[in-house]
């Protein structure tokens, strides 16, 4: 990616790692805390890098990694998506009790139509009423938990193998073994890099979180590009719904419960700015990959649960505080 | 030099709230002329250019272009109609590369299936042709791809006015283009206006605190005060033979020190 480096001359290669190249290159600093990561876990533990340890790592970030897609567009304008993972869960409620009466295909299209009004509402409630996008989220999460809870009662539903599984099948390329879901995931990550990179709508994206002034003298239809983001969002959460379907094909209203904060800690451990406007999907991917790494080589080094989270809290500051400095610099 | 008018304003009017930011503007612009705005500041002189902009909709009046009627919803209106507007705070997108800022809002797809189907963007061509609008400028910009944050403050200013310069066909509106210079970069930024001037004939309305500057570059001059055109006329007369007793106190309250070289 970055191996244009020159790597014999020592005045350049320092001063790669400054701070206005990180900001130039976004995606260095990331991907270097991963290799870092993979080369100790690896030391550590000779399993960490056999091929059913790196398609399991890939297998559980599924789930994060899709809604962090989601979660990168919201941040992208500036804005943060509270109920993303809520969203989600009553996708899954949603399309375990429809299948039941309706079959795989209308649970699906009902899963999409829940999560897309969604998206809607909580749009809706940005660009029409101006409000904080913080504020509307928190307000959408707590609803729509509560409403999972209504719909599910106190059960979870499990729904039979078929469409609806799908996302779980795994086949070979090789002696490698994957799912359809992360097939899915590397696919919702290649359609928002060409949405964003290569699409008039991408610019208008970052433009609307950069400088929404800007964007507004530029002639951009600001308030019409946020809704888009959050309805694309709620399409994302209905694909993430699918796929936590197909990896535990129960529809259990108390899972995924620390799904949103992951995909945030997986945006921002990405480099992509909470300030808006700056930042990608690349980088989503290898924070949501950073994430994975780190969860999967502390459990096999028999780390404790609670002890991976301050880690994985400590990395979110430090991106965060990489992120503030880095600015500052710039300006 | 000067020939027809270009643009016509008819008793502009626009209020916020209470207040009355223009109150019944009346002036022409001729092709091929430079027209400085005075005036203090609340004078009125943002609201008017953001109207002639499509930035803010008058609540009565109206304005013509070329002899015909125009009115201007929004930003896009203007820009279709030939008008660029350079803004004091420049309106670029800090983060988002050179060529991306000169075509925000006005982006280029590719040509058949990848452009009408897939919205591809047509990013080699935006970048050549934006390279090219800076190359005539001569402001020692080397990449368009650079994000506009990495830009020194008069580059920033150069990329502002060459993306006006690049899609105006009628008029570029200046609002405060050197304000926040240093000296020595505002003497570059006048001389690429001078140059543009020359050499593409373009109107050009220009709102400034500076005398000097004005004096420069401008034909003719309005005179703003809370909202009102107090007296307007050729540069040499408003500035030299001031009427008005307002303008006389606005030219002597400020001081007149040497043109940056």
């Amino acid at each position: 990616m970055t191996t244009d480096a020159p790597a014999t001359a020592p005045s350049s290669v320092s001063s790669r790692f400054h701070a206005g190249n990180l900001l130039r290159e976004p995606l260095l600093g990331p991907l270097v805390a991963l290799v870092l990561a993979i080369i100790i876990f690896s030391s550590v533990s000779n399993s960490f890098l056999n091929p059913q340890n790196v398609s399991l790592i890939l297998q559980q970030s599924v789930v994060v990694g899709i809604l962090a897609v989601g979660q990168t567009l919201i941040i992208l304008t500036s804005g943060i998506d509270l109920s993303i993972g809520a969203v989600a869960v009553f996708g899954t409620i949603v399309m375990a009790q429809t299948a039941g009466a309706n079959g795989p295909v209308m649970a699906l299209g009902s899963t999409l139509l829940v999560c897309v009004v969604f998206g809607a509402i909580n749009g809706g409630l940005v660009t029409a009423l101006r409000l904080p996008p913080f504020i509307v989220t928190l307000g959408t999460f707590t609803a729509i938990q509560a409403a999972t809870r209504l719909l599910a009662g106190s059960e979870t539903y499990r729904v039979e193998p078929g469409l609806l599984t799908f996302l779980g099948t795994s086949f070979r390329v090789g002696s490698f073994s994957t799912t359809y879901g992360v097939v899915a995931m590397l696919l919702v990550y290649l359609v928002m890099w060409y949405a964003l990179s290569q699409t008039a709508w991408g610019k208008h994206v970052y433009a609307v979180g950069g400088n929404p002034q800007a964007s507004n003298l530029s002639g951009i239809k600001s308030q019409r590009v946020l809704f888009s983001v959050y309805l694309t969002t709620g399409v994302i959460a209905a694909i993430a719904a699918w796929a936590a379907l197909g990896r535990i094909p129960n529809a259990d209203p108390n899972a995924y419960q620390n799904a949103n904060l992951e995909s945030i800690t997986a945006v921002v451990i990405g480099g992509t700015s909470l300030f808006g406007g700056r930042g990608g999907v690349g980088g989503t991917l290898v924070g949501t990959l950073i994430v994975g790494v780190l969860r999967n080589g502390l459990t096999q080094a028999g780390v404790d649960n609670l002890y991976q989270n301050i880690a994985t809290g400590v990395l979110v500051i430090v991106a965060v505080a990489v992120d503030q400095f880095a600015r500052r610099r710039s300006q | 030099m000067t020939g027809a008018p270009v643009l016509e304003a008819r008793g502009l009017v626009k209020k916020y709230g209470n207040v009355t930011a223009i109150n019944g503007a009346d002036f022409e612009l001729r092709a091929g002329e430079v027209l400085a705005v005075i005036g203090d500041n609340g004078a009125g002189k943002t609201s008017l250019i953001k109207a002639l902009a499509g930035a803010v909709v008058p609540d009565s009046g109206e304005m013509l272009m070329n002899g015909s009627p125009v009115s201007f919803k929004n930003t896009r209106d203007a820009r279709a109609a030939g008008i660029e507007t350079v803004y004091q705070d420049l309106a670029v997108v800090q983060a988002l590369d050179i060529a991306s800022n000169l075509y925000l809002g006005r982006e280029v797809r590719r040509k058949g299936i990848a452009g009408s189907l897939f919205r591809r963007l047509d990013m080699p061509r935006m970048r050549e042709e934006a390279s090219q609008h800076l190359a005539d400028l001569k402001i020692g910009i080397k990449s368009v791809n650079q994000a506009v944050e990495t830009l020194s403050g008069g580059q920033r200013q150069a990329v502002a006015v060459a993306r006006s310069a690049a899609f105006a066909t009628k008029l570029v509106i200046l609002d405060e283009p050197t304000a926040a210079l240093d000296v020595s970069v505002q003497a570059v930024v006048l001389n690429l206006l001078q140059d543009l001037k020359a050499s593409m004939g373009m109107s050009y309305l220009f709102v400034s605190h500076d005398l000097n500057v004005v004096r420069l570059l401008c034909d003719r001059v309005i005179v703003m005060r809370t909202g009102r055109i107090v007296e307007q006329g050729p540069a040499e007369s408003v500035l030299g033979n001031p009427q008005d007793a307002y303008t006389k106190e606005l030219l002597t309250a400020i001081p007149h020190p040497p043109l940056p070289a």
